[in-house]
């Protein structure tokens, strides 16, 4: 596994700062990203995801641990020996340069002939469809533009590995919508590895074809999304990853948990002492008052087209989210008491 | 609060700007008097210019001048990029650097200019126009690097990444990408320097030794003589040269990227 993957790193760890300013930005973090890998690291600001991203371009360097880059040990080579491109966050393109000197830079850079260069530039300007735009400068184009021209920067020296640092949060909804799924045809067409780095979960689970979830300089969670937003092992992953019900509950001997008004569930794991128990707006049903695992009233109804999604209230006070897709289906009036019924394969005991 | 509505705003700063600039156009005007003593206006004329052009002591003063601004600017703005460059990133003594190479801005001239007459007695160097470049250099410095420095300070540091990212080494990053876009700021930075040692009395005055006196040199001397439009005329041709070249510097210094 290790000698296919494209980028792999072991257990890097990296701080800054010194004596008791000294922060640790990444603990101990391990990932294999394997080729033509849509990969994704997702977390809030300060997670330390800009930072791993930095450390495999080179403008950071490890404190421990290796990084390797198709095969080659990396940790310690300067920028411009990895055979990695990065678009910035804020595209960073040359003000001095045309759009075509930009996407070159690199290509002169390599050596390469002059008539290569252009056909290659050419090649990259219209992979991002801005051929006709080759003699502007930066600061003639709108915010999409420079993205689609950085995009091409980062991609026409063919790099084995692409790095994205949030490329599309400078862009407004209807355009980042866009250029989702541009970037995702994009990879697919380049057949190269994309590392992107996000704290838009939404984007993150569009987008990847794995997710690392990150907080406090640690992977926590790292699958497929659709593993993580259906099998979530840790209550930031959860409350992180879409809207979720979290139920406080504690585990008896064996598989069965008992909730708070008593009722109890079998799950299919193994717990002890007091839990925590999720539970997607979707998943959970309403019933009848006495036939549920839980009692709550209506509070409030929202008609969002395709579904409706309740505000309910349980005895204890806390909120509780339920999404009805069933839209001929009976609506409970507000104010109305209802039980719930939280299928067993649908809920998650988290850890922490 | 706004500074337009205090009483007697605008009186006071016509009077402050009448202050500061009549003695100029008075100079200005009489050198274009036809009359020799500079103080009685008979009519215009562009004698005096005619004059200064043939003057061959002008001439080689306002050639020791010229040389001595252009390598004194060289040599501080090559420092002060330098020096620029290396105080762009915080260490722990980044203050104590920057207050060093600021010091000419601060200490009184006349002291620089004795303690630096002194040490060249001391060390038994001829007085000439290498002496004066060196002790140049040293006051020009801070008026190259403060334009340099501040447009460092608004380039992004991404740019440097972005190019060291697209596989430039240190060094072809610094050509392609720095250097292009500091450019305006060490243009502006060289001008500033240009200027202040071509303007220079004090240190040249002491540091200048047989056939190398400067143009403000050669005024001082001349005045001593009487004064004559003449000298009005190398003033009003300095100081045109100068709001022109700060002008520009101004100008460089504000262009965008």
């Amino acid at each position: 596994m290790t000698d296919s993957s494209a980028v792999s790193i072991r257990s890097v760890s990296k701080g800054f700062g010194r004596g008791a300013a000294a922060v640790r930005v990444l603990e101990d973090v391990s990932v294999e990203i394997g080729q033509r890998e849509f990969f994704t690291l997702l977390g809030p600001s300060g997670c330390g995801k800009t930072t791993l991203l930095r450390l495999i371009a080179g403008f950071e360097t490890a404190d421990q641990g290796k990084i390797i880059i198709e095969g080659q040990d990396v940790t310690q080579a300067p920028p411009f020996r990895r055979p990695v491109n990065t678009v910035f966050q804020n595209y960073a393109l040359f003000p001095h340069l045309t759009v075509e000197q930009n996407v070159g830079f690199a290509l002169v850079e390599q050596q390469m002939p002059a008539d290569k260069i252009r056909a290659r530039v050419g090649e990259s300007l219209e992979m991002v469809r801005m051929q006709s735009f080759a003699r502007r400068r930066p600061a003639e184009l709108s915010g999409g533009q420079q993205q689609r021209v950085a995009l091409a920067r980062a991609l026409a020296p063919r790099p084995k590995v692409l790095l994205l640092d949030e490329p599309l949060s400078a862009l407004d909804l209807k355009l980042r919508k866009e250029m989702q799924i541009e970037l995702k045809l994009l990879q697919a067409e380049a057949g190269i590895t994309f590392l992107f780095v996000t704290h838009d979960q939404e984007e993150a689970l569009t987008l990847s074809d794995r997710v690392a979830v990150m907080q406090g300089g640690r992977i926590l969670q790292m699958g497929a999304p659709r593993d993580i937003y259906e099998t979530p092992t840790h209550r930031f992953v959860a409350d992180f990853i879409g809207d979720i019900n979290l139920i406080e509950a504690e585990a008896l001997p064996g598989n069965a948990i008992r909730l708070a008004g008593g009722a109890q569930i079998v799950v299919p794991h193994q717990a002890q002492g007091k839990v925590t128990l999720a539970i997607r707006p979707e998943r959970a049903r309403i019933v009848a008052p006495d036939a549920g695992h839980l009692q709550a009233r209506v509070v409030h109804t929202a008609y969002l087209g395709t579904a409706l999604v309740h505000k309910l209230a349980l005895s204890d006070g806390a909120t509780f989210l339920l999404r009805q897709s069933d839209l001929d289906g009976t609506q409970p009036p507000i104010g109305s008491t209802v039980g719930l019924s939280l299928p067993a394969d649908s809920l998650r005991v988290l850890l922490q | 609060m706004n500074i337009r509505r205090f009483p007697m705003t605008r009186e006071i700063s016509l009077l402050v700007l009448v202050y500061l600039y009549v003695p100029v156009v008075v100079l200005v005007s009489y050198s274009f008097n036809a009359n020799r003593t500079a103080t009685v206006w008979s009519h215009a004329s562009l004698d005096w210019y005619g004059r200064i052009l043939a003057n061959p002591a002008i001439q080689s003063a306002t050639q020791n001048s010229l040389v001595l601004a252009l390598c004194a600017a060289t040599a501080a703005t090559v420092i002060a990029l330098l020096a620029a460059l290396a105080t762009a990133r915080a260490f722990p003594s980044r203050g104590g650097v920057e207050a060093v190479l600021n010091m000419p801005l601060i200490l009184p001239e006349i002291v620089v200019a004795v303690a630096t007459l002194m040490l060249f007695v001391a060390l038994g160097v001829q007085l000439g126009l290498g002496t004066m470049i060196l002790a140049h250099t040293a006051f020009c410095i801070p008026f190259a690097y403060l334009p340099i420095r501040a447009r460092l300070e608004g380039m992004n540091q991404s740019y440097g990444e972005a190019a060291q990212d697209l596989y430039a080494n240190r060094f072809r990053s610094f050509r392609r990408v720095t250097l292009p876009l500091l450019w305006p700021g060490i243009m502006a930075g060289f001008t500033l320097a240009f200027v202040t040692s071509l303007d220079d009395f004090l240190t040249s005055f002491f540091l200048s030794g047989p056939g190398t006196t400067t143009l403000p040199v050669y005024i001082f001397s001349s005045i001593k003589a009487g004064i004559t439009p003449e000298i009005n005329a190398i003033s009003t041709v300095m100081l045109v040269i100068s709001v022109l070249l700060v002008s520009l510097s101004f100008f460089l210094g504000r262009l965008r990227r």
